[in-house]
Order: C-alpha cells, then structure tokens, then sequence
C-alpha cells in the first residue's frame, strides 16, 4: 500500500498555502539499484513556482529522487523504478514518453560546473542548435543573451563570449551551465548541489540566481547544506534512509517541524 | 561586477520599516493622550484608549518576522546584531504604546476633577519623551551612533523634571486634601513619561550596539 500524496496544501493547516499548482506528482515511488532499494514509497507533490529543496544525511535517497523527475537513472544499468511521476498530470514514466523531449522540459545542473571545451557562447547556443530553436543567427545570438542575462552572468563574458568557457572561475562556470540549461526554456530545473563546489561569495550569487529564476521556473534543489535550504527554498523535504520523513513550508521545517528526526536532523543532532 | 542586492538585505529593510511604522504610532499615541491632557478632551483621550490593536499587531509582526530571518538566513555581524537590536526595539515600542494607554487611563480619572494648577512640566516632559523616541528611531534608520548618544544624555533631564513634578505636586496635595486624587493622577502621568524615556533610552543603546558593537547599558 502506498502513502497518500503528500502536498504542502494538506500539510499547511493554518498557513498560507502555495497559491501556484502541483507541477510535479509523484506516488508510491520504490527505486532500486540491482537489490538495493533507494528509495521507498515516496508520495510528494511540488508546487510550480517555488524553490523546493531536498535535504537528508549523505545516502538518503535526495539525489536518486532528484534523477527520477527527468529520467537521468535511466543510464544507469540495473536501475528500477516503481510508481508514477507526473507532469503537470502526464505519467513520465509511461509508454509514449520522448525522454530527450522530457529533459529538454527537465533541466539540470549537476554539483560540479560541467560546461562544453567550447566557446561560452557555443555552450548556450547548443542546446540551441540541436533543438532547432533558433531560425538564423541574429534570433541564436538573442536567445544566447537572454539565457546569459538570466543566469545574471552576462555582464561579467559579454566581451569576451567567444573565449574558452573553462578559463572562467567555477562560479562564473556554474552560471554558465545555468543559462545553458535555460536556453532550451525548460520548466522545471533540477540542482544537484549546485553551489557545494564554490565559495561562499559565488555561492551567494547562484543563491540569489535561484530565487530570482523562480518567477519563470519551478525550482527543486538537492543540498547538503541545510542553511541554503533554508536561505533560498519555499519548501523543503527531509529524507532519511530513502524514506520521505516530512515535507512542508521552508519555515515550519526549520522552525517548528512536525517530526522529531526532521528537528533532530535540522538541529544537527544526527547527520 | 554590478551590485547585486541579496533579497535578505530587502526582508531587512522591510523590518526597519514595520519598526519605524510601529514608533510613528507609540509616537502618535502618546502625543494625543498628553493633547488630551493638556486641551482637557476627554474624547480624544477615549480615541488613544481603544487604538492599541494596530501596535499589537506590528509587535506580534515584527517578532515573526526576525524570528524568519534568525532562522532561515543565519545573519552574521552587523545584520545579526540589526535583528537581536530589531527584537528589543519592538518590545520598547510595544512598552511606549501601553504606556500611552496608562496615561490615557490616568488622564480619563483626573479630567473628572477641576485642574490642580496649570500643567507646565508634564508638556515639557512629554515633548522630551517624544523627543528621545523619535531621536532614537530616526539614530536607528540612519544607523547614527551619534544621534543615539544624545538620546542618552537627554534622560537625565527627563528624570530632573519628574521629580520636580513630585516635589510641586506633594505641596499641594499637603495644602489641600481635595486635589489628592487628581494630583496623584498628575505624579503617575509624570512617571509614565519617564518610563518612556527609558524606553527610547534602551532603544538608543541598542542602536549603538547595532552600529559599533559596543553595549553601554548600565554605565
């Protein structure tokens, strides 16, 4: 028997709920590597619109989850997946679904800043290119600037966009994995960790990025830093042992949770 | 590299502002309840004695609010201290508003007899009180150590005249037995107004605890 769906409108008796609908669904989620289960009976419905984190202990299932929402397990031979994921009510995991069309809806940005040994602006306009989403180059080099301007990086490469992409600074280079994933206009962005790798100056301004960006995206970011959850998330999921423990507002999670591990998680007490 | 404002510095402001809303009304409040007094309006004394809702409102407010940004941005140096001084300052403004409605209170019981003189002191204590208070907010906006210090050394003029109001006051009440009760009035009206001052004395400390670091309480 799987857990009922577990959303911030049934979980916020007597606090402003989120005035934005259910983006993402997922019920009864199992996830197995090989024998290995990952992921047990997860129900959690995210909200379009807000920054929703995930947080846990190392090996709680909270980057495995992340994956599930835009198919990245699926290269990973031996991997499983039982239970439903919808987008905007569409099951992802049924037949039918394009996955490259679904990650192209679905983007993601990993813990280490992965762009292209290319050009900056190659790395924006590819995605471009091979989606076919720019008709001539003046329409390629708009779309570019747009992305670039989103990524709040555009002032620090726009006279230089055509040097190397890795002789930027890891924080410049993780913003520029961001606007490479905005050029495509996804609408969900998964991030795996994105600031862990950077200094706290950088991390700042990736964590401000993501507030910024959540008027045109839904958001959902995997942490181990239990403060950026706090800074930058509306909600925020605490998983344990690859088990959903609570899910609710950013500020009741870290103020008041509801469960005991959660407060004894969020308090450093375990983890 | 452009300025780029973090959203926390806009919850911040956002509070200074609800602080400053909640003073202007502490303000407002005991401004008519010593109108009252003076202009014998009874009234207009009535008015002050049922409007606390607004300022409860903002303290509960104000509260929250700092306990979200404590909680969910883990300020450090000087933010941290703008929102420990924040959590002080709502309580001394919250204490100016039910003072405001203790000498409302006081007011409502004397306007019920004839004047026991005419009221010198007592406005003067009251333009000092709101002096230092509005001194005190205005050293917190602008973060101004200076302004605060002068807060500091205004409420021993503020303690000289309350006794000089219970020493005038003990006279007549010895000479005539009947402006007792109104004169008794009188001597706690002068005792709220100096409690006042403290309050904007306390806010003043924190203001410069806020700006330098520094605590000057009790020195």
């Amino acid at each position: 028997m799987t857990t009922p769906l577990r959303s911030l409108s049934t979980l916020t008796a007597g606090q402003a709920k989120p005035d934005t609908p259910v983006k993402i669904a997922v019920t009864g989620m199992n996830f197995f590597y090989g024998a290995t289960q990952a992921l047990s009976d997860i129900s959690i419905a995210l909200n379009a619109n807000l920054v929703t984190a995930f947080i846990g202990p190392s090996g709680c299932g909270k980057s495995t989850f992340l994956r599930t929402l835009n198919r990245m397990n699926d290269i990973i031979p031996g991997t499983r997946v039982e239970g439903t994921v919808t987008i905007d009510g569409k099951d992802i995991y049924g037949p039918g679904t394009d996955v490259v069309d679904l990650r192209r809806r679905v983007g993601m940005v990993f813990q280490k800043s992965n762009p292209f040994p290319k050009s900056i602006f190659e790395n924006v306009a590819y995605g471009l290119r091979i989606n076919n989403l720019a008709t001539n180059r003046g329409e390629l080099e708009g779309r570019v600037e747009e992305s670039l301007k989103a990524a709040a990086i555009w002032d620090e490469v726009k006279d230089r966009l055509h040097a190397s992409a890795l002789a930027l600074s890891g924080g410049q280079q993780q913003r520029l994995c961001i606007a490479r994933a905005l050029a495509i206009q996804p609408e969900i962005l998964l991030m795996d960790e994105p600031a862990s790798a950077l200094d706290p100056i950088a991390t700042q301004r990736i964590e401000e990025l993501i507030y910024q960006l959540k008027r045109d995206y839904t958001i959902v970011i995997v942490t181990h830093n239990m403060q950026q959850a706090a800074r930058v998330s509306d909600a925020t999921a605490f998983f344990w042992l690859g088990g959903l423990v609570e899910y609710g507002p950013t500020e009741t999670i870290f103020t008041n949770p509801a469960e005991k591990l959660t407060e004894d998680y969020v308090t450093g007490r375990f983890g | 590299m452009e300025r780029h404002v973090r959203h926390f510095q806009e919850e911040l402001d956002e509070l200074k502002g609800r602080l400053l809303e909640m003073g202007g009304l502490a303000e407002d409040r005991l401004r008519l309840a010593v109108r009252g007094l003076v202009e014998r309006d009874g009234p207009l004394v009535e008015k002050v004695l049922v409007g606390d809702a607004a300022i409860n409102q903002l303290h509960i407010d104000i509260d929250d609010r700092c306990f979200k940004l404590l909680a969910l941005h883990q300020p450090m140096a000087v933010d941290l201290r703008a929102i420990v001084a924040a959590v002080k300052i709502n309580t001394d403004l919250e204490r100016v508003g039910d003072l405001a409605v203790n000498i409302s209170e006081a007011v409502r019981r004397y306007l019920q007899h004839p004047p026991v003189k005419e009221l010198i002191d007592i406005p003067r204590m009251a333009e000092l009180a709101q002096d230092m208070l509005r001194d005190a907010l205005d050293a917190f906006v602008r973060r101004d150590p200076e302004l605060a210090q002068h807060v500091l050394t205004q409420d021993d003029a503020l303690d000289e005249l309350k006794t000089a109001v219970f020493r005038e006051l003990l006279g007549y009440m010895l000479r005539d037995s009947a402006t007792i009760e109104p004169a008794l009035d009188l001597i706690l009206i002068s005792r709220h107004l100096e409690r006042i001052g403290d309050h904007a004395t306390n806010v003043a400390e924190d203001v410069i605890f806020m700006v330098s670091a520094k605590d000057v309480r009790h020195q």
